[in-house]
């Protein structure tokens, strides 16, 4: 199927500004179900609130959008409902991992078979630019006009901490990458999360003069680095990219079909 | 099956007739005085081939509930006070995005972790209003186990008939009172399923064009149709809209589906209205005491009689307005600092007869709680 036919034509042109890095990261989710060869009607992509938030509607897929943060939360009574589906849950930053940071880490602790895409700019765009719980130290925003004080969160650390059995990072620079991993992480039984770091050059990139959305990208190019490359060692001070985490660990819909057998059993 | 009969509490009692109703899906977290209806759904649910699913929080919980329930499984989740304050959000997006739903909250002493067991009835107000932004909603009661039974189950249809969630308001004396409940044979209860939409596949679907009535014949998300839901207002298709048509129509949708079937979702009882002097306007647990007063007044010639709302919202005004046109004197008996007599005051000519009969300590009122201020209301002394 061509890739133009897993869209919604008829609701474009999209929201996003010039050189948002969201519009990459769809382009590399489509590859990956082109690929993988998935029925449209055999996709549910959920999502909270955000730019991120909407490449659920141009999708011709079921999809469900939510409420801010709690993506994952609908994505489970979904999938406990009809486990045969496959779930991607595209989300944001904040959406994640500030107000959804509670749902992130338990759906990761159950290990319920979903993708969490985690499209990382390190801004919230919708709201104009205040920073997230990923914009790290340092980094100006509308809510930080004397930068941040904030601490972020590591996505690959906290997911692995959590229980994810699949946890992987990419860039927007590294497309081919991104359409492989995303790929592994819905073949993946269990819960996948994939750390896409996408530029926002509207707000984070202007308030932190961190160039055009080309700069940014190169950026991405130049400051990250594939695990297990020659370069792969702590003193370069990169951003390690690749399959942290794949594991094979009970998945929590079958766990339950065991529940329930268990229950009609009457044990 | 025949009829069977038991003696257990109401928080078992909503659990056995959510699965007479075909609840498939419950989502909850644990808290008193609503937690035996979590734990009744996790024991039972999986011998049904239903879903339990203990949730981080009341937020998951009811998002969760949401997201079961679109995949066309009746789904409901039970709480109490500060639970229920955490659902809002995903309360007002069932009613936009028109997921039929069951909400139980078993009523305790509030504001904040109040008096998590002790009984208040205070919120009845944040039913109606707690989400943010105009809306319709439904909201029912009942005062002893077996209509408790029916209630709920009434609950379930017309969550599914109108696609709404619908707000199961118990409160702590009937969530834990435990007394003999019939159980009625399968059938013997008219159970609704949702409309279900008879587009085929491939022909452009409209999950948001309602019928001429109001009701919504939408496909199961999962089905051959493929559509957006989303909590912004939204077109026919389910897509974000911010045309003023667009928003100005569903809005008044979404009230007039509620608004316009006030009379088909009013649910009361009315014991000895007739000739009624003093009449009682009472809910949930503190219409036992209501009756109870009434009958013993009856027994020594005095003209009491006792209106028992089922149906909170949408509020049945004209049934009210009738009920009341005769009486003396009203009293609202509420377990709260009055909350549901501003309606019965909007509802009836002349709201300066109307009085409000209520406790506010924690404690259940008793008939003589309410028979004392009864005296006073008439100027017979304390």
């Amino acid at each position: 199927m061509a890739i133009q036919d897993y869209l919604r034509k008829r609701f474009f042109p999209h929201i996003w500004c010039p050189g948002c890095g969201h519009g990459v990261v769809l382009n590399g989710l489509l590859h990956a179900i082109e690929n993988l060869g998935l029925d449209k009607s055999d996709i549910v992509m959920v999502s909270g609130i955000g730019c991120s938030a909407r490449v659920t509607g141009y999708v011709d897929v079921h999809s469900l959008h939510t409420l801010h943060g709690r993506a994952l939360a609908f994505a489970t009574g979904v999938k406990m409902s009809r486990p045969g589906l496959s779930l991607i849950v595209p989300m944001g930053d904040g959406d994640a991992l500030a107000i959804g940071g509670n749902h992130f880490i338990h759906a990761c602790r159950r290990n319920i078979d979903m993708t969490a895409i985690v499209m990382n700019n390190r801004i919230y765009g919708m709201t104009g630019g205040q920073y997230s719980p990923l914009s790290g130290v340092g980094t100006k925003a509308t809510t930080a006009p004397y930068t941040t004080i904030d601490h972020d969160f590591d996505v690959v650390e906290l997911s692995t901490a959590a229980g994810a059995t699949f946890v992987a990072r990419t860039t927007t620079y590294h497309i081919q990458e991104m359409t492989t991993l995303i790929e592994k992480s819905i073949t993946h039984k269990g819960f996948s999360v994939v750390e896409i770091l996408s530029q926002c050059p509207t707000y984070f990139g202007r308030k932190n003069k961190a160039g055009d959305a080309v700069a940014m990208m190169e950026a991405y190019k130049n400051n990250t680095v594939r695990l297990g490359a020659k370069d792969d060692v702590p003193e370069s001070g990169k951003i390690r990219r690749g399959i942290f985490v794949e594991k094979s660990l009970p998945e929590y819909c079958d766990e339950y079909e065991k529940t329930i057998q268990a229950a009609e059993k009457g044990a | 099956m025949s009829e069977t009969t038991a003696f257990i509490q109401g928080n078992e009692v909503c659990g056995r007739a959510a699965l007479y109703a075909g609840v498939a899906f419950f989502a909850g977290y644990p808290i008193t005085p609503s937690t035996e209806i979590a734990e009744f759904m996790a024991a039972e649910l999986p011998k049904n081939r239903g879903t339990f699913i203990q949730m981080e929080d009341e937020i998951a919980s009811l998002c969760a509930v949401i997201g079961a329930s679109l995949t066309g499984r009746k789904a409901m989740t039970a709480t109490s006070g500060p639970g229920f304050s955490l659902m809002q959000e995903a309360l007002g997006y069932a009613v936009m995005a028109e997921i039929p739903c069951v909400i139980a909250d078993v009523q305790r002493g509030g504001p904040s972790t109040g008096l998590p067991t002790h009984v208040m009835q205070g919120d009845v107000m944040q039913a109606r209003w707690g989400t943010h932004g105009d809306h319709a909603i439904v909201a029912m009661t009942a005062s002893t186990n077996q209509d408790l039974f029916e209630v709920t189950v009434t609950a379930f249809n017309i969550a599914e008939t109108y696609r709404t969630p619908v707000i199961l308001l118990m409160d702590e004396v009937i969530g834990h009172t435990r007394e003999k409940v019939t159980i009625p044979a399968p059938g013997a209860i008219e159970v609704t399923e949702r409309l279900r939409t008879a587009v085929k596949q491939g022909v452009d679907y409209h999950p948001y064009l309602p019928r001429e009535d109001g009701r919504l014949p939408m496909s199961d998300f999962g089905d051959v149709h493929r559509y957006n839901v989303t909590g912004l207002f939204h077109d026919m298709w389910g897509f974000p809209s911010g045309a003023p048509r667009v928003v100005h129509g569903l809005l008044r949708h979404l009230a007039d589906k509620i608004n316009n079937n006030v009379h088909e979702m009013a649910r009361y009882k009315e014991f000895y209205l007739e000739d009624a002097d003093l009449v009682l306007v009472s809910y949930g647990s503190s219409a036992r005491s209501a009756l109870h007063l009434v009958e013993n007044r009856r027994r020594r010639g005095e003209r009491y009689g006792l209106l028992e709302l089922q149906t909170l919202w949408p509020f049945p005004h004209a049934v009210v307005r009738e009920k009341c046109a005769r009486a003396r004197y009203i009293a609202v008996v509420e377990m709260n600092l009055g909350q549901l007599i501003k309606e019965v005051r909007e509802a009836v000519d002349r709201p300066e007869r109307v009085y409000l009969v209520n406790r506010v300590d924690g404690v259940f009122i008793t008939p003589t709680d309410i028979r004392n201020m009864m005296r006073v209301i008439q100027g017979r002394g304390v």
